[in-house]
């Protein structure tokens, strides 16, 4: 079932589309017939405007899935499952003629050989300008002279057409007619190329690790495919390339000869140290440049024209053979495209970092499946299952060692023959320990449940131990002033600053996330609980004292039940700040939880489940929001009406 | 008996910032004997809330001091009932939990204060409200759940800060009848503190005007309304004409005292 769905994720996005757009024009013609119906009943600004509104909420969502799908390329994959392939081999054709396109301006600003000529001009120039005449004498730096003019020289006769090489100009001519074939077999079409088996074979877009499969499953595909593999030979050709005019073989052969010379004058002369390193760093520098004009890389401007214009010609080949693709492509593709690195075919743009939504649900059910061998669950861990927790294993964890030590008699010591055998006091410390077993009981297991667990269980102490400090704090002036500095100096540092210290305390077990929450949800208790003990209307508590109750009965009868909506309230605000803090220690430190998924995901950048992982938090945040309100309607109905 | 008797009874405030001392009350000199209902009235300021206060038990005199039946009293206690003027209720419990509130804080006999509540209902017309949320009474309603909250504990003494003076004109006069045949059947000492001058000579049968700065009984009388109350409609004895004359009377007087306390500011 879970296979069939994910391999048809395309075709289920498009059913959805369809559903979405239908729902999204419905609501909208719905919304605005009933504006028009009570329209004349309100005015503006009156409350009674925003109930209801259903249809609005229906238009908003659809609105949301839409351009969720659009920007994920949802819409793109639902409806053109091919395209993304297609594109894949332009964009192998695009990476292939790159580097020619580099060396032109066409791929960029300046031809390669200006630039080269640019840069060992102005080199040479600066050598020229600053021979330091500590490390050299006058008539060496005459010399150095006539050899840097004899480099310059190099640069002028290689950027000269008149001296192209023949070898040299057959060989541009070759590739520029090459590529010209390339360009008449894109403009020719697929023809009666087939896509092969192999190709056929794999799988489905966005179904594997493989972003987009590699090899083409469309005769264009095959088209640009089989193109590209031939651009590649030619681009080797092309930058093998070289100018090398024969008026500078006698120049090289003497500039050789006069690096030499310096060469062996520097190891010759007797000089100190300081001159020997700047003599040897002046001919290296100079050395360095040589080599390069050596290589013939610069040609002639006018040399390259034919190569300029088929490569425009194939680009506009290109254009020619994609036909409707580029449509469609800028239609539903929004971004970059596709871009074809070293391995594999990626989405470029918010397609990148925006998985689809069907492709999110599936991330989520594979997660979600409680089968560990078959892949499912995260590092180990399911996503939310249950499991059977031994009763020993919590009382181990809740009793202390101590109990056992502080019973009379002593520990057992092993006997004359060897045996050990154990009396009461072993088996109480094996007990206190939890290593007797006291059966087992059912219990929520997994990722989604441990991160609410250590919330829940952090709540819980917050509230048990900031309630009563809280109300005291609200009607006693030593409880008030002996705690207010406490809790207001800890209070304001953002819980994540005191992240780092407690992780660092409690490692990165259970305890130190709950004892950071606990301190989170504590002062959220403690303020809440006092400002709702200290807001007891005087006559009702003059009524109480009259009505003969003791201070303790007034603080449970009368205080508490009067502060309750705002420590409810406390509640509700600390459960949201508890878990925003929960998650962000998660990602600091820990081994399970939701924030633990979010972290690892994002070190292999596997954004699918960092978004899975991004909606779990924040429909379970909905979740305890909504069980808080429906906990405050049931347990305060009295609220504002006292 | 418990006569509720103060003997020389001073308050004084001081602004702790200015220091700077107000007296609220000087030389205040009473005694109520039981069964009796005292109205007191007088302009704002005057201290007959302080005067309630520190009788309940919520404020201690500077000098002087207040006794009920020959007890010095020196905080709040069962033997002396409140009623506040907006009830004061509980409004998280329902109407019985309300009324049972002190029996409960006495850990009376559940089934005893069952019973006790039902007749308290009962008498002040509440009858089958018990499970009702308070904060869906009227104000009427709840002012008959403070009372009857306050007579469940039966109390020696009641003391009512202005109890009706939130309520509307009829609601307020059927409040008046309930708080006289209250009287008449249990009879309870009642001190009732009032803005309304009406409200005064209705349900006093005796009557103090209080004058402020420092807040002193101006003027005490001795009034028969009270007890023809018990018989006569309340709205027939407001025409009498002794009704008319003694309330042009004192509202005179309170008028004089406001005009001298303007004039004075």
């Amino acid at each position: 079932m879970f296979e069939w769905l994910s391999d048809n994720r395309a075709s289920i996005a498009a059913v959805i589309i369809v559903v979405m757009v239908v729902m999204f024009v419905a609501s909208i013609v719905i919304g605005r017939k009933q504006a028009a119906l009570t329209a004349k009943d309100e005015v503006f600004g009156d409350p009674e405007r925003t109930k209801g509104g259903w249809y609005w909420a229906v238009c908003g969502v659809s609105a949301l899935m839409l351009i969720w799908f659009y920007f994920s390329w949802g819409i793109g994959r639902a409806y053109f499952p091919q395209s993304a392939n297609e594109m894949c081999q332009v964009a192998k054709l695009e990476e292939v003629i790159s580097p020619v396109k580099a060396a032109l301006p066409i791929g960029s600003r300046y031809y390669k050989s200006t630039l080269l000529v640019g840069r060992n001009v102005n080199q040479l120039k600066a050598l020229q300008a600053q021979a330091p005449p500590s490390a050299f004498s006058s008539a060496e730096q005459k010399e150095l002279n006539e050899l840097i003019s004899l480099m310059l020289q190099l640069i002028a006769n290689s950027s000269n057409p008149a001296n192209l090489s023949e070898k040299s100009k057959t060989q541009l001519i070759d590739v520029s007619g090459k590529l010209d074939g390339l360009s008449e077999k894109l403009l020719a079409g697929p023809k009666n190329l087939k896509p092969s088996t192999e190709a056929l074979a794999q799988a489905k877009w966005g179904i594997s690790n493989i972003e987009i499969p590699m090899l083409p499953t469309t005769s264009k595909g095959v088209l640009f495919d089989s193109v590209s593999a031939e651009a590649l030979d030619l681009t080797k050709l092309f930058y093998k390339i070289r100018n090398h005019p024969p008026a500078n073989n006698k120049i090289i052969a003497d500039v050789k000869v006069r690096i030499e010379a310096l060469k062996k004058a520097t190891e010759d002369g007797k000089f100190d140290e300081r001159a020997t390193s700047a003599r040897n760093d002046y001919t290296k520098s100079v050395q360095r440049i040589f080599r390069r004009l050596d290589d013939g890389t610069i040609f002639p401007a006018t040399s390259l024209d034919g190569v300029s214009t088929a490569i425009a010609k194939l680009d506009n080949a290109k254009d020619d053979a994609r036909g409707s693709l580029g449509i469609i492509e800028a239609l539903f593709f929004p971004g970059q495209g596709v871009v074809k690195s070293r391995t594999q075919c990626t989405e470029q743009g918010s397609a990148r970092w925006l998985p689809k939504p069907t492709d999110v649900v599936a991330t989520f059910i594979g997660l979600a499946n409680p089968d560990l061998e078959n892949g499912g669950g995260y590092k180990g861990i399911r996503l939310l299952w249950w499991k059977w927790l031994p009763v020993s294993d919590v009382v181990g964890f809740l009793m202390p060692d101590w109990v056992a030590d502080i019973w009379p008699g002593e520990y057992s010591r092993h006997g004359s023959d060897g045996t050990i055998t154990p009396n009461l006091k072993d088996n109480l410390l094996k007990f206190v320990q939890g290593d007797i077993y006291l059966g087992s009981v059912p219990m929520l297991d997994g990722h989604i449940w441990d991160s609410v667990f250590r919330v829940l269980v952090a709540l819980g102490l917050g509230i048990l131990l900031g309630v009563p400090l809280g109300l005291f704090m609200g009607v006693s002036r030593f409880f008030k002033s002996f705690f207010d500095p406490l809790i207001e100096l800890y209070r304001p540092v953002p819980p994540l600053a005191w992240a780092p210290l407690i992780l660092t305390i409690f490692g990165i077990s259970d305890d130190g996330k709950i004892f950071l929450l606990f301190m989170v949800a504590f002062a959220i208790m403690v303020i809440s609980a006092r400002t709702g003990a200290s807001g007891t209307q005087l006559s009702k508590i003059r009524a109480s004292h009259s009505l003969g109750a003791t201070n303790g009965q007034i603080m449970r009868n009368v205080i508490f039940p009067n502060a309750l909506p705002e420590i409810l309230t406390g509640i509700r605000i600390a459960i949201g700040v508890c878990w925003g803090t929960l998650v962000a220690a998660e990602i600091l430190a820990g081994t399970t939880g939701i924030g633990f998924i979010e972290n690892v995901a994002r070190t292999v950048s596997n954004y699918e489940i960092i978004w899975v992982t991004i909606l779990i938090m924040g429909i379970l945040g909905l979740i305890f929001d909504l069980i808080m309100r429906w906990v405050i309607d049931q347990t305060i109905p009295w609220r504002g009406k006292g | 008996m418990a006569d509720l008797v103060c003997k020389d009874l001073c308050m004084t405030f001081t602004n702790p910032q200015t220091g700077s001392a107000v007296e609220a009350l000087k030389d205040i000199n009473l005694n109520l004997k039981k069964g009796e209902l005292l109205a007191v009235l007088g302009p704002s300021g005057c201290g007959k809330t302080t005067l309630l206060n520190m009788l309940a038990g919520f404020l201690n005199p500077t000098s002087g001091e207040a006794s009920l039946g020959g007890n010095l009293i020196d905080g709040p206690g069962v033997e002396r009932g409140m009623v506040f003027q907006q009830g004061a209720l509980f409004e998280w419990l329902p109407v019985s939990k309300n009324v049972d509130f002190g029996l409960r804080m006495k850990k009376t006999d559940p089934d005893e204060s069952k019973k006790l509540v039902e007749k308290w209902l009962d008498i002040v017309g509440l009858q089958g409200f018990g499970d009702t949320p308070t904060y869906q009474l009227s104000g009427g309603m709840q002012q008959r759940v403070a009372l009857a909250r306050c007579l469940v504990n039966n109390p020696d003494v009641i003391l009512m800060d202005e109890p009706l003076g939130a309520l509307d004109a009829l609601t307020r006069e059927k409040m008046q009848s309930l708080v006289l045949e209250l009287w008449k059947e249990t009879g309870k000492t009642i001190m009732i503190i009032t803005h309304s001058v009406e409200e005064a000579l209705l349900l006093g049968e005796r009557l103090f005007v209080m004058a402020p700065r420092p807040g002193r009984v101006h003027k005490e009388y001795n009034l028969p309304f009270a007890e023809r109350g018990l018989t006569e409609s309340l709205r027939e004895i407001k025409q009498d004409k002794h009704f008319s004359e003694v309330r042009e009377e004192i509202l005179t007087m309170i008028w004089n005292m406001e005009e001298e306390i303007m004039g004075r500011v």
